[in-house]
């Protein structure tokens, strides 16, 4: 690390803002970070200018946080950018790390998705069919918008990234754990998960399992009242626990409700969609082709369950332009 | 005739069942079409949805999973488990835009060399009509260039 202060930078790009949030969830440590780093950029907090950012000279920064997925020109502008400005570059979040819920897009293309937006959706008042334009000449001068993509990329699709601090958001503690080893330079070597376990989230889970796990029927979280004690995949419940790496502390299934996926796929894992589809439907009750069919047509949106933060880096990625998909 | 596309069909079978089935239909000598490549598992329980994937990700235009009949498993209840996934594997192919006959799961045991043959021929002509899949082709991005980006 550089002599004296850490030069961190933070940004975001296709993101809800929750990982900038999930920053000062840390509460009073927010201190130990600002007393240990020079925050030189961090557009949520504080007003910065891009061209600040062009002007620093390359390594500057220490260590860049980039949460969000890349789905236009301005993000990914800004992750090449940061990434020559920066000595070490973490995909900080969910979207980052695997393109997170805004890429559950790659199902569709940018004119399936303006087709949507700027045509049929219900609020939608558009007669004139307007689109966006990335350039308009006014006699001031010309205005530019980014371009938007037909595909969201995780970070490390876009440059390359040395670390991934999982999430949706990261939690303080992954996040302390996180800052804490770069501060520290107690790093594992590049290409790791830090602040995250290595285990699943069901090992962390305080519910109760049973040896021989059998679910009876899928629920939806809204249909059942859920047994206080029990594992939620055997109360039938969408839950993604066992497949996706713990180091949350299993806060979801803490307060019943299904684990959602958000620290992505357990390390060697060859598909977190793949896993989850095995998990939840070879210990379904049927046996025999009918019951097993009709008893899982209750399993709503198997893609969206299952890839719901990983689609971006999953097998296969997106779906293909003009397709039938998503019917 | 030269022109007609010819598919690549990803066979993922048993080895105490459809294997010995395959097997059966070719010392038979049965003819049956040149477009499967059969890869041989223990139990079709042991196919992970992944391998379907991975399948049509590396250019497979339709994979079929074939297996002993419930009740003949030689793991007792290896098949029930894959009959469990299929459902939902099917229809989550469908939501990636890969058609419901690109994938198919069938029960041959290893006297039915002949149910082997007609499988394999119907699913050859079935995925012949919808094409190749070209899944890396179809599906590839690039990150577009962004060293104009100004704004801000």
């Amino acid at each position: 690390m550089a002599e004296g202060k850490l030069q961190l930078a933070m940004y975001w790009a296709a993101s809800c803002g929750g990982c900038d949030v999930a920053v000062l969830d840390v509460n009073e440590k927010i201190l130990d970070i600002a007393a240990a780093a020079d925050i030189r950029l961090w557009p949520i907090a504080m007003d910065f200018k891009y061209r600040d950012v062009e002007g620093w000279s390359d390594g500057e920064i220490d260590v860049c946080l980039f949460n969000g997925a890349v789905r236009n020109s301005e993000q990914a502008y800004l992750a090449r950018l940061l990434r020559r400005k920066s000595k070490v570059m973490v995909a900080f979040g969910a979207c980052a790390s695997f393109g997170g819920i805004p890429g559950l897009a790659n199902l569709h293309d940018r004119e399936s998705i303006f087709q949507a937006v700027y045509g049929y959706t219900a609020s939608t008042h558009n007669p004139e069919g307007t689109r966006p334009q990335t350039r308009l000449e006014v006699p001031e001068g010309t205005l530019t918008l980014p371009d938007f993509f037909d595909h969201v990329f995780a970070l490390h699709q876009v440059v390359p990234v040395e670390y991934f601090v999982p999430g949706c958001p990261p939690t303080p503690k992954t996040i302390m754990t996180a800052i804490e080893a770069i501060v520290t330079g107690n790093l594992p070597p590049p290409g790791s998960v830090v602040g995250a376990s290595t285990q699943s989230v069901c090992e962390e889970c305080q519910r109760e399992k049973s040896e021989k796990p059998v679910v009876a029927e899928y629920h939806r979280p809204q249909e059942i009242l859920v047994d206080l004690k029990r594992c939620l995949l055997e109360q039938g419940l969408t839950c993604m626990g066992s497949s996706t790496r713990g180091g949350c502390g299993a806060l979801c299934p803490a307060v019943h409700m299904p684990c959602r996926g958000c620290y992505g796929p357990m390390p060697r894992s060859l598909d977190m969609g793949a896993d989850a589809l095995a998990a939840m439907t070879t210990i379904l009750d049927a046996s025999d082709e009918e019951t097993a069919r009709q008893k899982t047509d209750r399993l709503a949106d198997p893609l969206g369950t299952f890839y719901r933060f990983t689609l971006p880096v999953s097998m296969l990625r997106r779906a293909p332009k003009g397709s039938a998909a998503h019917s | 005739m030269a022109d007609r596309f010819e598919p690549r069909i990803a066979v993922l079978c048993c080895n105490w069942c459809t294997y010995a089935g395959a097997d059966l239909a070719g010392t038979s000598r049965m003819k049956y079409a040149p477009n499967v490549r059969l890869v041989r598992v223990m139990c079709s329980g042991r196919v992970d949805p992944a391998f379907v994937l991975r399948a049509f990700q590396d250019g497979a235009d339709g994979v079929l999973i074939a297996g002993c009949h419930p009740g003949d498993c030689h793991y007792i209840n290896g098949n029930h488990k894959t009959m469990r996934r299929f459902p939902v594997l099917k229809r989550m192919l469908r939501q990636w835009g890969i058609e419901e006959g690109r994938i198919r799961l069938e029960w041959i045991s290893a006297s039915e060399g002949d149910v082997f043959v007609k499988v394999v021929n119907e699913m050859t002509e079935t995925v012949r009509a919808l094409g190749p899949l070209d899944w890396r082709a179809r599906t590839a991005q690039e990150v577009p260039d962004t060293t104009h980006h100004t704004a801000g």
